[in-house]
């Protein structure tokens, strides 16, 4: 059991760098993104593109860091594959979000173009890299710590741990120390007082969608380091990304974490009980439940 | 030199127009109230001002410069601040915060503008680091004008700022508005509040069914019989 929760800390931390990301961008744009599943597998098979492809190529080692199951190819793929999803973020929004939103459409009209653009990335990494799944180093196997509790753990899956922790760390002193990361806060809250105070409430949509996207790959790379890559596993984490996302307050940042982080366990607690199968039904459980119960979320979200 | 001009201001949202031809003058450093039974297009005037809403026909002018159709974030740079009578805090953000975020396009070291606030508003010094959510409604609407300060801007635009206070709290930031607009700052304040706000006024203007009905100065208006008996209800 107790091995069970510490592998439901790590799946949730992975749900909750793409649930944060979601979260932030309802929270300013005011509609639900159902391509930031698609971010995540784009971020992963970037990834796997430039450790298996580029810096393959480019001459760098090969050789992986002591126990971890990655060396110097992943840790230069994994900024550079975050920045270009970040890129592929503000693309979708140029092309397609930011003329929505001149036109005044809704946020249903929003959400369905956002399943479109959802549907293209599915494709596109699907006839580049084909439906098989996919490991970044295919045959090596690294032991497993243990450690007390009978908790058996890779040293890959404390890294995740860590990386995540690191990545909600800086997230938080930007949101709460910078001068952006305040003004994207009072846009999250009041849009129009935002513009009326002189905030340029364009940036402010630009750097969601650069952090959104950037913490997307993240947690696609991670999952993919964590169990394996398919052109499917963003969009099947989408469940759960929003039922993080609600559960903690759909527009609140650090709801969206601590609602991750239940997801995550529960979903790998229940395989106690039921088959690994049930995992996004458990999601979509807590999901209706929250809903019934106490829709704005454990810690409340966006008003109106 | 008046320090805002607007002329023959026709404005309305999709078919109709709410405002129909209205006339407004500020001299610098006044105080002006729009007064007007509700639906009279006193908010929308403002936000038309502002340039939340453009005008259909007529012009607006600041410091003599024509600045119908530009928007808000044009227009705050200008030396104009709003403040809107509803949603005019960041509710999840701390009091600092939020006055931080009226500062936001001040490239200038602006501290001690807080200083001066929370002389003006001695009650927010103490909740500084508190949420403004949990703040009481006079408290906010402090923070609301503290917000629209920090830019030190020339005129102030206030919708309302009595809406929904207490009697006592009424007083009191009718009395804070006194200061900031002795401090030099041109204030026009839209109140459902006739009487105090007419009091206070170097200028009146009563507006009805989006037009202008009467204009004069405050003393003026609180004599005309007229006016006491539609708006004032005596």
């Amino acid at each position: 059991m107790a091995e069970l929760i510490v592998y439901g800390l790590v799946l949730g931390g992975i749900i909750a760098l793409g649930a944060i990301g979601l979260s932030l961008v309802y929270g300013i744009l005011g509609f639900a993104n159902f391509a930031h599943g698609d971010l995540m597998t784009a971020g992963a098979y970037l990834a796997l593109f430039l450790t298996t492809g580029l810096f393959a190529d480019l001459g760098v080692s090969n050789a992986v860091f002591g126990p971890f199951s990655f060396g110097w190819r992943m840790a230069l793929a994994f900024p550079y594959a975050m920045c270009i999803v970040a890129g592929l973020a503000i693309l979708t929004d140029r092309v397609l979000y930011r003329r929505l939103r001149r036109k005044r459409s809704n946020a249903v009209i929003l959400a369905m173009s956002s399943l479109g653009a959802s549907f293209i990335i599915r494709m596109v990494v699907l006839i580049a890299w084909g439906a098989d799944y996919r490991v970044y180093r295919p045959g090596l196997m690294r032991p497993a710590l243990e450690l007390p509790l009978g908790v058996r753990i890779r040293p890959d899956q404390i890294l995740i741990l860590v990386v995540v922790v690191l990545l909600v760390v800086l997230l938080h002193l930007f949101l709460t120390r910078t001068r952006m990361g305040k003004a994207m806060r009072a846009t999250a809250d009041n849009m129009e007082l935002a513009r009326i105070s002189g905030i340029d409430t364009e940036r402010v949509v630009l750097w969601t969608w650069w952090i959104g996207g950037a913490l997307a790959a993240s947690g696609g790379i991670l999952y993919g380091i964590d169990v394996q890559l398919h052109a499917e596993m963003g969009w099947d984490h989408l469940l759960p990304l929003f039922a993080a996302a609600i559960l903690g307050g759909i527009g609140n940042v650090y709801g969206a974490l601590v609602g991750a982080l239940i997801i995550g366990v529960v979903q790998q607690v229940s395989t106690a009980f039921m088959s690994p199968s049930y995992k996004p039904a458990v999601a979509f459980l807590i999901m209706i439940a929250i809903l019934l119960v106490r829709p704005q979320g454990i810690f409340g979200g966006r008003r109106n | 030199m008046n320090i805002i001009e607007v002329d023959r201001v026709t404005a309305g949202y999709g078919q109709g127009d709410i405002l129909k031809e209205v006339h407004l003058e500020v001299g610098a450093g006044q105080m002006v109230a729009v007064v007007g039974p509700n639906g009279a297009g006193k908010s929308t005037l403002l936000k038309t001002v502002f340039g939340l809403l453009f005008p259909r026909a007529g012009s607006i002018r600041f410091e003599g410069r024509e600045i119908a159709g530009k928007p808000p974030e044009e227009i705050v740079r200008l030396g104009i601040s709003y403040v809107p009578q509803v949603s005019n805090v960041f509710p999840s953000l701390t009091v600092q915060e939020n006055l931080e975020m009226g500062a936001f396009i001040r490239r200038d070291d602006f501290k001690h503008k807080f200083e001066e606030l929370f002389s003006l508003f001695p009650l927010l010094q103490e909740r500084r680091h508190q949420k403004v959510g949990q703040l009481s409604g006079g408290q906010r609407q402090m923070v609301a004008m503290g917000r629209a300060l920090m830019l030190d801007p020339k005129v102030l635009l206030l919708d309302e700022p009595s809406a929904g206070l207490a009697p006592l709290l009424v007083t009191s930031i009718f009395e804070k508005v006194q200061s900031i607009n002795a401090s030099g700052i041109a204030v026009v304040m839209v109140e459902q509040n006739t009487r105090e706000a007419l009091k206070m006024a170097h200028h009146g203007y009563v507006l009805a069914t989006g037009r202008n009905v009467l204009d004069g100065t405050g003393q003026e208006l609180l004599a005309n019989e007229e006016i006491g008996r539609l708006y004032l209800g005596e």
